[in-house]
C-alpha cells in the first residue's frame, strides 16, 4: 500500500519545475493521453457502426427484391429465393418459452433462498461459488450437456435434436445469470422494509411475497430481460444439439409433438446463410441478422417499459 | 385458535402462530432450498456428462492418435496440439486487440468523461456487448476479413485465425472495458485528491496511482476476457475458415481450428455421418477439456476481484 500511497516525486518534481517554467503552458502529454483513451474508445464505437451499418446495407437488396412479408413469411431453404425467418421466429419464441417458464421462476427462487433465507454455511457458499462460476462455463460446453442428457438419456422424451432439448439447454444456460441478477436486486432491498414486516408479524415468506420481491422487480425484470437476450442470440449449443440446416417442414399436430419434432431458430438462421456461399446468401445473411437485432430490440424496449411500470409503482 | 376469553392465559400454541401460516413457511423453505440446490445439479451434470463420456472416449481410443498432425477426427486423427494452437493464436490476437481498447475505454469513461459525455457513450458500449454472437461471426468472415486484415496482410486468407482472433476481440472489448471501469470507480476518491493535492498532474494521478490502485480488478478483467476468448465458439466457427479438420496449423494468417470450432464443426456434421466409430465422441474430450481451463480462469478471476472489494 505505502508504495500506492507515495506519490513518485521525481515526476512530479519534474512537472512542477516544467509548469513554472512555463507559466501555465497546456499540459501536451496529458492532453495526448486524453485524446489516445478517447481515440480508443471511438474506435470501439466505430466498429459496432460498421457492424450495424453492414448489416442495414446488406439486407436492403433483399427487402428491395422480394417485400419484408415475403422475407418474413418464409421458410428455411436451400434456394435463396425463397429463404425466409418465420421458422426461425417461431423456434426463437418457443425457446424463449423454455427459458420464461423455467430458468425465471428457477433462478428468482434459488436467489431468494440466498438472500433471504440462507446462513452463511457450507451450502449456500458452495451454491454461490458454482453459480458465479457455471454463469462463465463456455455456451459450447452447455450445448455438451444438452446432447447427453436431452438428445440423448432423455431422447424419448425430447424427441432428439428438437426444440424442447434445445428450450431445456437454454434454460439451464440462463438460469446462472438469472440467479446473479435476481439476487443483486434482492440484496438492494432496504432492510428495514423487512424488519416492518416482520415488526407487523408477518412471516418470512409474507415479507418476502409482500415486501421485498415488489420492491425487487425492477431489478429482476432487467436481470430477466438480459437473460432472455443471451437465449435468444446464443447458437453454439443449438449447434452442438443440432437443428434443421436444409429444408424445414413444420407439422401442425398436438403441441407436444410439436415440441419433440425439429427446429429452428434465429442465430441459427444467421449461422446456416453465412456458411453458404456469400454472392448469393450475404444479403440473407444480413437479412436475418438484422432481423435478429430488431427482435433483441424490441425484447430490450419491451423490457425498459416494464421496469418503469414497476419503479413508478414503487414510489 | 386465539382465545377470545381474557380470563384465559396465553398458552405456546397461540403465541406459534396459525399452524397453516407455519406450514406454508415450512413449504416455501424448502421449495427456495431445492431451487438453490439446482445450482450443485447442474454442475454435478455437466461435470459428470464430460467426465464419463471423455473417459469412455479416452478407454477406446488409441492415445498415440491424440498427438497426431492434425484435427481429422472421421480418419481417427485427433491431434490435440492443433486445436490448441489454433485456440492460443485466438486468445492472444483477442487480448491484443480488446486489452488495449477496453482498458482505454475504461479509463476514459471512468477518469476523464464528462457525465454527459458518459451517459451517451457507455450505453454505446452496451449495445455492442449485446449482439449476439453469430452475427460477430458473419461481420468478422463478410468485413472485418476482407476490409481490414486482407489488406493489411495480404497474405491472409477469407477464414483465417486472424481474422477470427480480431472478431473475438472486438466481440470482448466491453467485457474488458466494463470490469475495468467497475475496479477504476471502486478507487476512492482520497487517493486521486491526495495525488493532485500533492500537485500531481491528471495523467500522472491516473496512470501512477489509480490504475495501480485497481490492478487486482483490472488483472481480473484481463482473465474473465481469456476465459471468454477460449469459450468463444461461433466467431471462430465462422471467421476461422477450417470445415471439418485442420492439419498443424502454426501461423495465424491461414485458416485453422480452435477447440470450440472443431466441436462445432463435428457436433453440427454428426447426424450426416454414422458409423465412424468414436469421433462424436471425441466432443466430450475437448468439451472437458475447454471446462477444466475455464472454470480454472474463473475461479482464479473470482480470487482478484475479491482482492480488490477487500482493499476498499
Amino acid at each position: 500500500m505505502s508504495t500506492l500511497l507515495t506519490p513518485p516525486d521525481e515526476a512530479i518534481d519534474a512537472e512542477v519545475a516544467n509548469s513554472v517554467a512555463s507559466g501555465r503552458s497546456m499540459d501536451a502529454k496529458g492532453l495526448a493521453f486524453q485524446m489516445a483513451l478517447l481515440l480508443a474508445l471511438l474506435t470501439a464505437l466505430a466498429v459496432l457502426v460498421w457492424l450495424l451499418y453492414s448489416v442495414v446495407d446488406g439486407a436492403i437488396p433483399v427487402f428491395q427484391e422480394r417485400s419484408v412479408g415475403d422475407f418474413l413469411s418464409g421458410k428455411l431453404s436451400g434456394s435463396p429465393q425463397r429463404f425466409g425467418v418465420s421458422q426461425g421466429i417461431r423456434g426463437s419464441i418457443g425457446i424463449l418459452v423454455f427459458v420464461a417458464v423455467i430458468a425465471f421462476p428457477l433462478g428468482v427462487a434459488a436467489a431468494v433462498y440466498l438472500e433471504e433465507y440462507a446462513s452463511d454455511n457450507v451450502f449456500s457458499r458452495a451454491v454461490n461459488v458454482l453459480v458465479r462460476n457455471l454463469a462463465g462455463v463456455p455456451a459450447v460446453v452447455y450445448g455438451l450437456l444438452g446432447l447427453f442428457v436431452f438428445k440423448g438419456l432423455l431422447g424419448d422424451l425430447t424427441g432428439g435434436s428438437s426444440l424442447m432439448s434445445a428450450g431445456l439447454t437454454m434454460a439451464i444456460l440462463v438460469l446462472p445469470v438469472v440467479v446473479i441478477t435476481a439476487s443483486e436486486a434482492i440484496r438492494a432491498v432496504p432492510q428495514p422494509l423487512r424488519e416492518a414486516g416482520y415488526g407487523l408479524g408477518a412471516t418470512q415468506w409474507e415479507v418476502v411475497r409482500t415486501q421485498v420481491l415488489p420492491y425487487a422487480a425492477p431489478g429482476i425484470l432487467t436481470g430477466t430481460v438480459l437473460s432472455f437476450a443471451r437465449a435468444l442470440g446464443e447458437a453454439a449449443p443449438l449447434l452442438i444439439i443440432g437443428t434443421a440446416t436444409g429444408l424445414l417442414t413444420t407439422s401442425g399436430g398436438s403441441i407436444l409433438s410439436q415440441l419433440q419434432g425439429n427446429y429452428t431458430a434465429l442465430p441459427m438462421l444467421v449461422y446456416v446463410a453465412t456458411k453458404r456461399p456469400a454472392d448469393q446468401w450475404l444479403s440473407l445473411a444480413s437479412a436475418s441478422a438484422l432481423v435478429l437485432l430488431v427482435v433483441l430490440l424490441v425484447a430490450n424496449s419491451a423490457a425498459i417499459l416494464a421496469r418503469n411500470h414497476f419503479e413508478k409503482r414503487r414510489s | 385458535m386465539t382465545s377470545t376469553d381474557p380470563t384465559s392465559t396465553v398458552t405456546l400454541a397461540d403465541l406459534a402462530g396459525d399452524r397453516r401460516r407455519r406450514a406454508t413457511e415450512r413449504r416455501m423453505r424448502w421449495i427456495f432450498l431445492l431451487a438453490a440446490s439446482s445450482a450443485i445439479v447442474i454442475t454435478v451434470m455437466i461435470v459428470a456428462t464430460v467426465v464419463v463420456e471423455a473417459g469412455r472416449f479416452l478407454l477406446d481410443v488409441d492415445l498415440s492418435s491424440l498427438l497426431a498432425d492434425g484435427w481429422f477426427p472421421r480418419e481417427g486423427k485427433f491431434g490435440l496440439p492443433t486445436i490448441f494452437v489454433g485456440t492460443l493464436w485466438i486468445t492472444v490476437i483477442a487480448i491484443c486487440v480488446a486489452g488495449p481498447i477496453g482498458l482505454a475505454s475504461a479509463v476514459y469513461l471512468s477518469e476523464y468523461a464528462h457525465p454527459g459525455v458518459r451517459r451517451v457513450l457507455k450505453p454505446a458500449l452496451e449495445i455492442l456487448a449485446g449482439i449476439p454472437s453469430v452475427i460477430i461471426g458473419f461481420f468478422t468472415l463478410n468485413f472485418i476479413s476482407p476490409d481490414l486484415v486482407q489488406r493489411i496482410f495480404t497474405s491472409a486468407e477469407r477464414g483465417s485465425l486472424l481474422a477470427a482472433g480480431v472478431g473475438v476481440g472486438v466481440l470482448i472489448i466491453p467485457l474488458v472495458a466494463s470490469i475495468s471501469e467497475d475496479a477504476l470507480s471502486a478507487v476512492p476518491d482520497s487517493l486521486r485528491e491526495a495525488s493532485i493535492g500533492l500537485g500531481a498532474r491528471k495523467m500522472t494521478t491516473t496512470v501512477r496511482v489509480v490504475l495501480p490502485a485497481a490492478l487486482s480488478g483490472i488483472v481480473a478483467a484481463f482473465i474473465v476476457a481469456v476465459s471468454r476468448a477460449i469459450g468463444e465458439t461461433l466467431v471462430v466457427t465462422l471467421a476461422g475458415g477450417a470445415a471439418g479438420g485442420s492439419a498443424f496449423q502454426p501461423n495465424p494468417v491461414d485458416s485453422g481450428l480452435t477447440m470450440t470450432a472443431a466441436m462445432a464443426n463435428l457436433a453440427s456434421g454428426s447426424d450426416q455421418v454414422t458409423g465412424v466409430g468414436n469421433a462424436v465422441q471425441s466432443l466430450y474430450l475437448v468439451g472437458f477439456l475447454l471446462f477444466l481451463m475455464t472454470f480454472g480462469l474463473n475461479l482464479l478471476a473470482d480470487r482478484f476481484v475479491r482482492r480488490f472489494r477487500q482493499e476498499y
